[in-house]
């Protein structure tokens, strides 16, 4: 069994020969001081060569990935010159961006709130529902048992964010969760429960209750469908396979909607709208700093590129939530993620020489600069300890077996069986042997700026889910970015609705993505640089060098 | 670098070994719009089906999960024709009538059990198909719950079941009618409706950064 190569047997045997003295001894915690010395020598948010400050628009001077400023500082993909917007393909109170759990929300509730299904659309870039809504595993919060309360929760969310978060969205999120929770049984999620209802809730990091509910490691894709089914069966429309490539906006300062691009027939569309809902998820394929991610195939920032050039402002960009565990062997699972469920279940991080060298169960960031720091060269601070696959990749070992030894046969299997059969199917049995992992690029900490009711400042123009910021501050806790999404989707829809029903929206015009190119010129940005990017370019170099454009 | 040969809609093309399809196609030069969503198993958006040579059998996959093999014929399915009739949850009834009257073709299943062995995610197709018949809600929505609508059984099935929709219906009757409702939730909404954690909650946000911090430290931590 097994197909790791000859040389990563050899460190196998280490791990193996050093289990028996691992198992009876449990590694120390880190104390606050070596934390800090680990965030700030190793903690990729703190290399100050990583980011830049914005030098144009409305969070002119704050400081964001270079991945992200090389998007914000960028002309419009679609010219503004090259199209005509005045006159719309189609005519609708509410045009929602993004069809993952945030916008199908958003559409769900606006319907609720009086508007007619066929006066609403969805535009997405990929199909309904692929998103990173469909990938979460673990689960999502809600302070509804007896001894838990929404105040526990508020204070869990804000220690969580270093207390960096907007109090009023915090407040929001903890209020609504409940019945969100209760709206989603009324629309037959399947949660994990007790023959008698009750839910079975779990601890996630950082939470003071034991508030996680959960449907078996599939709690994304089991929302996320059901809500999706429910879009159906309201007659809300999708169009699929449709990016928003820019906002409109109107001679009143005002958002009317946006121009579609077709990925397939290279069409564009102009959809006017009354009202707008920003959905469309994070931005993990930037692949920040080089790091792989968990995110899925469409999360490029692209709405974070749409709010700025229409003037929304942005916060806490230059927070970015990297996930300890990511797989890193084979290559086939690079970045995936390994749920923190695995060292909950006590397997233990292990470099090279089998040795442990961090205590499991660290905070998320504390842990992934732990890795850092073991897999880094000498030369560059590190201790050179981390394993190098064939592919170059390298990692550190989590000790999967262990988990069957302490907590009996089988144990691994029955509580993370999507983690079992995924490596499974590369001939790695993890409860035999310890898998490769390295932190891995998983969540938008921050975003566009909205108010409680998602609103973000510019008349018609709504964001909700992983594109917005404040409600985590600087770091999110696991769990509530599903919450996120379900609770201000609904008010943005709600909200949206509101609006759209008194709104009189003007002509569509690009004039704010002119203006913004203008800007652009007078900062001295090269005119190459084309954003959103929509899609990340993962094609061979060696095809990419022989193309040309010729039909 | 260990190349083999893969054919991508029956054209060849030389790849590194070890690659997953959907890395493969990449490689070769494919932008991928279609048949690409979460890259990760979840979302069903890149079924695939091969051959092998000297093989006849026909293989449906998820191109994202599988790795590529010396002389693998390839071809994406990243769209299934599937039939969806218009319900509403709320006017339904949770037995095998519902499934029958929405879903007539599934009378028409052959127990050929083809299905199963399209699906990537090994599930037991073909039972869900007889537990859906003999209108046991309970046990379609628990085999069928690592389902990914990938759409790979229907395209194969002779009897021309919507099989995802279906499990998608089944699932939701589970959920909202066959499972009891958690009472604790209920009974936490009626609490804040009726202003329980209102002034706690005005406190808190109006505490300062040290009040605040002071606060977290103090929590009890539940065991
Ligand atoms: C692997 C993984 C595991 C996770 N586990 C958990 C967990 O256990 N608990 C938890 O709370 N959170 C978890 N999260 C985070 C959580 O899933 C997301 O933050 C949340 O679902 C985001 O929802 P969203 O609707 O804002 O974005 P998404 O669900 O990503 O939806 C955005 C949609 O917009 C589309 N889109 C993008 N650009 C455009 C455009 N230009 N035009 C039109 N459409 C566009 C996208 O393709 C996508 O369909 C996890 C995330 C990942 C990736
Ligand atoms: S049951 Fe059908 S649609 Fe669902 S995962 Fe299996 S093959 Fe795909
Ligand atoms: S493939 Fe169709 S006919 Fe054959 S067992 Fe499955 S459901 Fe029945
Ligand atoms: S891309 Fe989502 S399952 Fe393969």
């Amino acid at each position: 069994m097994g197909t790791y190569p000859r040389e990563i047997q050899e460190s196998i045997e280490r791990v193996e020969a050093t289990r028996p003295a691992r198992l009876a001894n449990k590694p120390a915690r880190l104390t606050l001081q070596e934390q800090e010395t680990l965030l700030k020598g190793f903690h990729p948010d703190y290399r100050a060569e990583g980011k830049r400050k914005l030098k144009v628009g409305a969070s002119w001077g704050e400081p964001v990935p270079h991945e992200l400023a090389d998007l914000l500082e960028a002309y419009p993909l679609l010219d503004p010159g090259s199209v005509d917007v005045s006159k719309p393909d189609h005519d609708v109170d509410l045009l929602v961006i993004g069809g993952g759990g945030a916008g199908t929300v958003a559409a769900i509730w606006a319907h609720r709130s009086g508007i007619p299904a066929e006066r609403i659309v969805i535009a997405t870039k990929l199909r309904h529902g692929d998103s990173n809504s469909i990938m979460a595993q673990g689960g999502i919060q809600a302070a509804d048992k007896p001894h838990d309360s929404p105040a526990i929760h508020y204070l869990d969310v804000l220690g969580g964010g270093h207390f960096t978060n907007d109090p009023k969205l915090v407040r929001a999120m903890v209020e609504d969760a409940p019945e969100l929770i209760r709206w989603h049984e009324d629309l037959g999620v399947m949660y994990d429960k007790a023959p008698d209802g009750t839910m079975s809730t779990i601890h996630g990091g950082g939470t003071s209750r034991k508030r996680m509910h959960s449907a078996k490691d599939y709690t994304g894709l089991e929302i996320m469908r059901v809500l999706r089914d429910e879009a159906r069966t309201q007659g809300i429309a999708t169009i699929e396979f449709s990016p928003a490539v820019e906002l409109l906006t109107d001679g009143q300062g005002q958002v009317v909607g946006a121009v579609l691009w077709n990925l397939e027939t290279s069409e564009y569309t102009v959809v006017r709208a009354k009202a707008t809902v920003l959905a469309t998820g994070g931005w993990g394929r930037l692949h920040i700093q080089g790091f792989p991610t968990t995110n899925h195939y469409g999360a490029t920032a692209d709405g974070l590129v749409l709010a700025y050039r229409a003037g929304a402002k942005l916060r806490d960009l230059d927070a970015v939530q990297y996930h300890p565990t990511g797989a890193a062997y084979p290559d086939q699972l690079v970045g995936l993620l390994i749920t923190e469920k695995v060292r909950g279940m006590d397997a233990q991080p292990l470099n090279r020489m089998g040795e442990v060298f961090v205590h499991p169960l660290e905070p998320r960031d504390v842990e992934s600069a732990a890795f850092i720091r073991e897999c880094a060269l000498p030369e560059k601070g590190g201790r050179g300890l981390g394993v190098v696959t064939p592919t170059g990749m390298v990692g550190v070992w989590l000790d999967t077996p262990m988990v069957d030894m302490i907590h009996g046969p089988g144990a691994f299997e029955r509580a993370l069986s999507s983690i079992y059969r995924m490596y499974v199917r590369f001939d790695i049995n993890p409860t035999k042997e310890p898998i490769l992992v390295y932190p891995t690029l998983h969540y938008q900490n921050g975003g566009v700026v909205i108010d409680e009711h998602g609103w973000t400042g510019i008349p018609g123009l709504y964001a909700a889910g992983e594109v917005e910021g404040g409600v985590h501050g600087k770091n999110r806790l696991m769990g509530n970015s599903l919450l996120d999404y379900n609770v201000f989707g609904r008010r943005a829809g709600i909200a949206a609705a509101g609006w759209a029903k008194k709104a009189s929206p003007g002509t569509p015009t690009l004039t704010h993505a002119r203006r913004y190119a203008e800007q652009l010129k007078s900062a001295g940005v090269a005119p190459e640089r084309k954003a959103p990017i929509l899609l990340p370019e993962y094609r061979g170099e060696k095809a990419l060098s022989r193309m040309v454009d010729l039909l | 670098m260990n190349e083999i040969t893969v054919f991508i809609m029956g054209k060849g093309y030389r790849v590194p070994a070890g690659l997953t399809i959907m890395k493969a196609m990449e490689y070769a030069g494919y932008l991928l719009n279609r048949g690409c969503g979460c890259r990760g198993g979840y979302c069903g958006a890149c079924a695939t089906v091969y051959r092998l040579p000297g093989d006849y059998k026909l293989y449906a996959d998820l191109a994202c999960q599988t790795p590529v093999q010396d002389g693998m014929y390839i071809a994406q399915l990243p769209f299934t024709p599937a039939e969806r009739p218009a319900y509403a949850l709320e006017n339904l009834t949770p037995d095998g009538a519902t499934l029958l009257a929405l879903f007539p073709e599934l009378a028409r299943c052959v127990a050929c059990n083809t299905c199963t062995k399209a699906c990537p995610q090994k599930l037991e197709v073909m039972d869900a198909v007889q537990s859906s018949l003999r209108g046991d809600i309970r046990q379609v929505a628990e085999f069928t719950f690592d389902c990914v609508s990938c759409g790979l059984c229907t395209m194969r099935c002779p009897a021309e079941i919507s099989h995802h929709h279906v499990w998608q219906l089944s699932r939701r009757l589970n959920g909202a009618y066959l499972t009891p409702r958690a009472e604790h939730v209920k009974t936490r909404v009626e609490e804040i409706a009726a202003g329980k954690f209102k002034g706690e909650l005005d406190k808190l946000v109006t505490m300062t950064k040290d009040e605040l911090v002071a606060a977290y430290k103090a929590r009890q931590i539940e065991a």
